[in-house]
């Protein structure tokens, strides 16, 4: 099968500085790829790369199809959901108006009733609290937001930008859990970025770790596991 | 006890224009996040087109109807223009271009219509409704009519459409409104369109109480802040309820503190801004967020 998500030769650069230096990677149909690293390796900027967020080169292919160069708006509303680094939200709004936004750029509003339904089968927390400010929601419960918003645009692919910064392990192992979940149920292909190495090796099938802005290793993800070379230098447990 | 309601009523009346001003105030703030210094120049410039249009024999309420949608392509493409440039700009340098734009719009309306007082008409019957001993404009009546309109189709727009809640979303955080698919650049024009529009309904208000100039809206404009404040800057009904409060309040201390009188009326409007920030600064109805961190 071909490769939902495909980038070739990507760069990335903060005014004049460049972040990533000819990036190579994939996202299979359905498949969930994982991307570590340290800090500053240039893992989000990855993610901000494939929806435009950032001045890129290179080509980034989604579905066979050119979105390097494309606006974000854009970019989105073929499909790819993209949960942010601070995870984006909209402290202010409602939890439900929030779920709202997410579906705002699609163009079937039929199923949008069902698919509340479902969002709050998966995350029965945000069900009860979605008349609530979703600023007084506690991190963990915010990152499910952010999780249950990007899904309501009905995605082909999902971006995960460190789900796991600042939450308890036990909330981790939840999000995880319904990620794989959506992953198989929905068919929603994921990118995932992370430093819980661990964690990402045992929820992706593929895997690439990331050094100042170079892809330094990649394969499937039960491999790079395995590798006790690579675990010791680069994954550190 | 006659002046007292009296002085109430006609408080009341002055109050809706302040509100309706006030609420472009809180639109664009709500909107985009700044304080449109210009809002009230550029209530008067829609109002000298108003004006225009009446004396190309159009009648009233086509000139109206019109007079808003060109407001609103109007207030869109100063956004655009003007706005755009400096989107990225630290909140203070936007504020000075939109001091400059008041400063621009006056001096081009004065270049164009001159500077001479221009008498302009109101839609509503000149003869006073009288209720016992108190006496109602009609005109006044009819433009707090209008406010009120205006107020409710904008709460439900706001609350109750998506388009409504993209506007809110993108004027909270652009980045995330993106990720969501929402053309971010597109909703901020939409708010100063509406503001626009919104200035421009003050602006025909008001003109057939002070006469048409081109610094018409420059007092106004400062109760307008004052009606904003005192409502809080979040809140539409805020503004509304603050406009109000202000014209009353306004009207009550002139007549009956000897030495304010008329003159100095629109200190109570800066006093009562000061006294508003010191004492609950996100004002009565104002929302302050909560935010984790």
């Amino acid at each position: 099968m071909p490769a939902l998500l495909e980038a070739d030769n990507l760069h990335a650069q903060y005014g004049g500085i460049k972040v990533l230096h000819g990036l190579h990677f994939a996202v299979e149909t359905g498949g969930i790829t994982t991307i570590l690293g340290a800090n500053g390796a240039g893992k989000t900027t990855t993610l901000r790369a494939v929806c435009g967020m950032v001045k890129t080169t290179g080509e980034v292919r989604f579905d066979g199809r050119r979105i390097d160069g494309k606006a974000t708006e854009d970019i989105v509303r073929l499909g790819i959901a993209h949960t942010p680094e601070g995870r984006g939200t909209f402290v202010s709004l409602t939890v439900e108006e929030n779920l709202k936004l997410g579906a705002y750029a699609r163009r079937d509003r039929t199923s949008l009733a069902r698919d509340f339904l479902r969002v709050y089968q998966y995350f029965p927390v945000l069900g009860e609290r979605r008349r609530q400010q979703a600023g007084t929601l506690s991190g963990g419960e915010q990152q499910m937001l952010a999780v249950a918003r990007a899904l309501m645009s009905a995605p082909r692919l999902l971006l995960l930008d460190e789900p796991s910064l600042g939450l308890a392990p036990l909330v981790v192992k939840e999000i995880f859990r319904i990620v794989r979940s959506i992953n198989r149920e929905e068919g929603v292909s994921v990118l995932l970025v992370e430093q819980n190495a661990a964690m990402a090796l045992e929820l992706a099938d593929h895997a690439y770790l990331l050094e100042t802005g170079r892809v330094v290793v990649a394969g499937p993800a039960a491999d790079l596991k395995k590798d006790d070379s690579i675990r010791r230098s680069y994954l550190g447990y | 006890m006659d002046i007292f309601i009296q002085q109430v009523v006609s408080g009341l009346a002055t109050g809706g224009i302040y509100a309706s001003l006030a609420l472009a105030l809180v639109m664009i703030y709500q909107a985009t996040d700044v304080v449109n210094f210009a809002q009230g120049s550029m209530a008067m410039f829609s109002t000298y087109l108003a004006w225009t249009l009446l004396g190309a024999g159009l009648p009233y309420w086509a000139t109206f109807g019109l007079t808003l949608v060109i407001a609103f392509v109007g207030g869109f493409l100063i956004e655009r223009i003007v706005i755009r440039p400096v989107e990225n700009a630290p909140i203070l340098a936007i504020v000075i271009v939109t001091i400059g734009l008041l400063v621009i719009l006056v001096s081009v309306a004065g270049w164009i219509y001159s500077y001479i007082q221009k008498p302009f008409p109101s839609p509503f019957p000149a003869k006073p409704i009288k209720i016992g001993n108190i006496v109602f404009g009609a005109h006044d009546l009819g433009a707090i009519g209008i406010t009120l309109v205006i107020l409710l189709l904008l709460f439900l727009f706001f609350r109750f459409t998506p388009l409504g809640l993209a506007m809110r979303a993108a004027a909270q955080d652009p980045t995330s409104s993106r990720l969501c698919g929402i053309r971010v650049s597109f909703m901020l024009g939409l708010g100063w369109g509406l503001a626009a529009t919104f200035g421009a309904v003050a602006g025909m208000m008001v003109a057939p109480i002070v006469f048409l100039d081109p610094n018409m809206m420059g007092g106004i404009q400062i109760y307008a802040f004052a009606a904003a404040t005192v409502g809080g800057f979040t809140s539409p009904l805020g503004a509304v309820v603050g406009g109000l409060l202000v014209g009353v309040t306004e009207n009550l201390v002139g007549t009956y503190v000897r030495f304010i009188g008329t003159e100095l009326k629109l200190t109570v409007a800066l006093a009562m801004i000061i006294i508003v920030l010191l004492v609950k600064p996100s004002g009565l109805f104002g929302r302050a967020t909560i935010k984790r961190v």
